[in-house]
């Protein structure tokens, strides 16, 4: 111990310094490695699909519902079907999970009892950890019948069973960002509401809930981002068909659905193999956006809660 | 100390990647051929087991792909390689051999209470390009049809699309389906069902057809009579109209394990592939496979 | 007086309907777990976790498949729990707030966002493609830890965060270097934070199926080569199995035992693990309170 102490003393400060700033450099490099990948996603993400995009040009993207690539007549690339069936798939999601994630964040944040909060909010977590192929599994043989029984429809392959599926997967990040927000409003703001003669629950909804809606509107942004890219339930349990879907009874397939099934297919470097890199990039941007702006809502908030 | 474990983790894993070719098959493509490879693959690798055989699903245009593109060794497809997909191969210096291994008759399916019981090729072609929507157009009770397919990615689709749709594009509102038994499933449960899947898949154990489906027989057009594809005779003899063949592609005439794989298939393995519910190669096909060396 | 009731109604209306709905997402999970508990259970027997599948996958076990999800798990950690320990240690250690880090958390929660998918198309073109790894654990592998990285970034953050500033003021104060004074008074204490992070980005990937889907798995592949030599190949996997027998079987009516037999598995894998860090993040925060 002695020994090494005055190792530690006899080497040169500048020695020091140096090996300091070099493992502080090694630190950095790897944090840094997160922006590289980010970067590394984007630019492969375009690079492979910019030439499909080169050779279609843009409206034969975006202003055609047809998507079908392998078409012996007249090979189409339009992804306005899918995009909505995406957003249709999605809307119904959020709005299954939004209504029951916020009420059980306000129950988790300001109704339950400590006890209670132990025991839920691992039930939470576990939740978020569930597979998403066995909810996908469950969609089919569970959500599936039930649906075809109860709207008399021929099967239960279609955008609820998808919206369903995906609120589950959706609901414990509604869940959890919006406790947080709620749980970070300042107990004096809820005293005064109190002091006015307001009872808990008018304190709740009238004072609580609003002072924390920037959260939970994060919380909501980063729930759409999720259902937007899960794959695997969308895939097992809405049936697929690449078609403009008219009502939630549709059999629809989602752009992620699309990659999965047809990537595998495309022969490297052609047209279709390129144009399912540019439904990838499109992915990429719709998440990208949807975070970005959750993070720049929780950030205002967190500066006027400061 | 974690980093130096990983290193070496590493150098030694490079070092062990040199020396993996040898009895390794990696199959992949169809999935209406998936299980009988799976099953063919199984029995052969318990009788040699020096050999590693990895068998993957995706469609006959993923194993077609990952041929082309030198990946594999076996690519199985449901249907004949494309001309655009013969040239990209030889741009990559791929030359691929075909080998029959089955036959199928790809049957068209309903629900068991449907009393339609047999259609041309024309209507169904119609019916599933979406031209026809109602049962009532073909005789059949007033319903809306649903209808049931592969994905863009499978042989069947494929092959459907060629020789039933007259190559023209199947009606956007077909659900796609990942698999052949998925259909089976869907069709089972919806009464206005139509889909079509290998003739293997409408069975249950026991050999019959699974209860509550129908196999409809098909007619040419008007004029002949409809014909069903249960009978073994009529799909070998290709009276049976929607009668295809069962493919495998390889890189170069077969060599070494791969050249024993599918003598085994050819020869043994003939009986699982009528276990399965094909049909064995018979007549030109076997002509065919000579040429392959088999 | 009437006012006053109805105030008291409508309080006690409104709390019972969030309570209502926390029940409903409570009974989501345990009806999802109760499902696939009460149908897989009775498939699940000593063959059917140390076999391999049988008579065209109707018959026999899944042993191959728990194989493949334990190697591509540790190939997932052995890349992205070192690289995530390192960010987070710049990140909580060394950074001053400014531009960079700013660009750095922006990064992270960015690519916790990105689609499974999309790594899936990234981890095809990167790894399988140029570095030309081919269909293999390692392309998987990789894939998932590229996924995981976020997770595991966040985790090792919250340990370091948790303790306490004093420490390494003491070390500092006795003339050590930042490196020193990590090394001895911050890491040690910062690792059961961090291997609960790891257990879940672990349970994260072994439940993924979309990235793995073009980046190596198999239908079938019952052979479990030796270590090194598995990097390079292909696998089977859990999630994927479940995905197959319920979607593209030979007869999926006939192997749904077997399906969820393979669900159940999964699932208890992954619930294993998420309480065995649930429980090591909390006997840590426990004794952080005492401290």
């Amino acid at each position: 111990m002695e020994l090494k102490k005055n190792k530690l003393h006899q080497t040169p400060v500048w020695w020091r310094r140096l090996k300091e700033q070099v493992i502080e450099k090694f630190f950095l490099v790897h944090g840094m490695l997160a922006v590289l990948i980010l970067m590394g996603i984007f630019s492969l993400l375009f690079i492979e699909g910019f030439p499909a995009f080169k050779a279609l040009g843009l409206k034969s993207f975006f202003f055609s519902t047809k998507w079908n690539p392998t078409s012996f007549v007249q090979e189409s690339y339009g992804i306005l079907s899918i995009l909505i069936s995406t957003l249709m798939v999605t809307f119904g999601a959020l709005l299954i999970a939004v209504p029951i994630g916020i009420a059980t964040a306000a129950y988790i944040a300001d109704v339950a009892p400590p006890r209670v909060r132990e025991v839920i909010k691992p039930v939470i977590e576990v939740l978020a950890g569930i597979p998403s192929v066995v909810v996908g599994f469950l969609g089919i043989i569970v959500v599936g019948p039930l649906l075809s029984r109860l709207f008399g429809t021929s099967n239960g392959l279609n955008a609820i069973n998808g919206s369903i599926l995906l609120a589950v997967m959706a609901l414990p990040t509604i869940i959890s960002i919006s406790e947080d927000a709620i749980l970070s409003i300042p107990q004096e703001y809820k005293n005064a509401s109190l002091a006015l003669g307001a009872n808990k629950w008018q304190t709740l909804i009238r004072v609580t809930i609003p002072s924390a809606m920037s959260g939970i509107i994060a919380a909501v942004m980063l729930g759409m981002g999720r259902a937007i890219g899960e794959t695997m339930t969308v895939l097992m349990a809405t049936g697929n068909a690449p078609a403009m879907p008219h009502s939630f009874l549709d059999s629809i397939r989602t752009m992620t659905a699309t990659i999965a099934i047809e990537l595998g297919e495309t022969v490297q470097g052609g047209i279709h193999y390129r144009s399912l890199f540019v439904i990838g990039f499109i992915l990429f941007l719709m998440t990208f956006f949807v975070n970005l702006i959750s993070d720049l809502v929780l950030e205002k908030y967190q500066k006027v809660n400061r | 100390m974690i980093r130096k474990c990983l290193l070496t983790v590493i150098m030694l894993s490079l070092l062990a990647a040199q020396g993996f070719a040898q009895g390794f098959i990696q199959i992949k493509g169809s999935d209406t051929l998936i299980n009988l490879v799976q099953r063919l693959s199984e029995v052969y690798m318990e009788q040699n087991p020096e050999t590693m055989i990895a068998t993957t699903g995706g469609g006959s245009g993923v194993g077609i792909a990952a041929l082309i593109a030198d990946r594999i060794q076996i690519a199985n497809a449901s249907r004949p390689m494309k001309d655009k997909e013969k040239t990209a191969a030889k741009e990559n210096g791929v030359m691929p051999y075909e080998i029959v291994v089955g036959i199928d008759g790809l049957s068209v399916i309903v629900h068991g209470d449907n009393p339609i019981g047999h259609l041309t090729v024309n209507q169904i072609g119609k019916i599933f390009r979406g031209e026809i929507l109602n049962w009532n157009q073909v005789g059949g009770p007033d319903m809306p049809v649903s209808l049931y397919g592969r994905q863009a990615n499978s042989g069947t689709f494929v092959f459907f699309q060629e020789h039933v749709l007259g190559k023209k594009d199947y009606s956007a509102r077909m659900k796609r389906m990942n698999g052949n038994a998925q259909i089976v499933e869907g069709v089972l449960a919806d009464k206005a069902g139509i889909g079509y899947v290998g003739v293997g898949y409408v069975y249950d154990d026991a050999g019959n057809v699974r209860e509550g489906l129908k196999v409809l027989k098909v007619a040419r057009d008007l004029d002949s009579e409809p014909v069903d594809p249960l009978n073994a005779e009529n799909v070998k003899s290709g009276k049976y109209p929607i009668t295809r063949a069962l493919y495998q592609y390889v890189n170069g005439k077969p060599t070494g394990e791969v050249k024993d794989f599918i003598a085994f298939e050819l020869g043994e393995g003939q009986k699982i592939v009528e276990e399965m519910s094909f049909y064995p190669v018979a007549g030109e096909y076997l002509e065919q496979n000579k040429k392959a060396g088999f | 007086m009437m006012k006053i009731n109805w105030k008291k109604m409508n309080e006690k209306l409104g709390f019972s309907v969030l309570r209502l709905a926390t029940l409903v997402v409570i009974f989501i999970l345990f009806f999802i777990i109760y499902d696939i508990v009460s149908k897989g259970i009775s498939s699940v027997n000593w063959e059917f976790v140390t076999d391999k599948p049988r008579k065209g996958m109707t018959e026999g076990g899944i042993w191959p498949a728990i194989v493949g999800t334990f190697w591509v798990s540790l190939v997932t950690v052995i890349f992205s729990v070192p690289i995530g320990m390192f960010a987070a240690i710049y990140l909580n250690e060394y950074a001053h707030q400014g531009r960079i880090v700013r660009l750095i958390r922006l990064a992270i929660r960015n690519l916790s966002g990105v689609p499974s998918i999309v790594y899936g198309l990234f981890g095809f073109s990167l790894f399988v493609l140029m570095l030309n790894f081919g269909l293999s654990v390692l392309s998987s592998g990789l894939t998932l830890g590229l996924l995981t990285l976020p997770w595991t970034i966040t985790a090792s953050e919250e340990a370091l965060k948790t303790v306490p500033m004093s420490y390494r003021e003491g070390a500092l104060a006795l003339g050590a270097t930042k490196w020193q004074t990590i090394r001895s008074n911050v890491l040690p204490y910062a690792v059961p934070g961090m291997l609960t992070g790891t257990i879940l980005g672990l349970a994260r990937a072994a439940g993924e199926t979309a990235p793995i889907l073009f980046t190596g798995v198999a239908f079938f592949w019952p052979i479990l080569p030796k270590f090194p030599d598995a990097l390079f190949k292909q696998f089977m996997a859990l999630p994927y199995h479940l995905f197959i027998m319920s979607t593209q079987h030979h007869e999926i009516v006939k192997v749904r035992p077997l399906a969820y037999g393979t669900a159940f598995i999964l699932i208890v894998l992954i619930l294993l693990m998420n309480t065995v860090a649930i429980w090591i993040r909390y006997r840590f925060r426990k004794k952080y309170k005492r401290i």
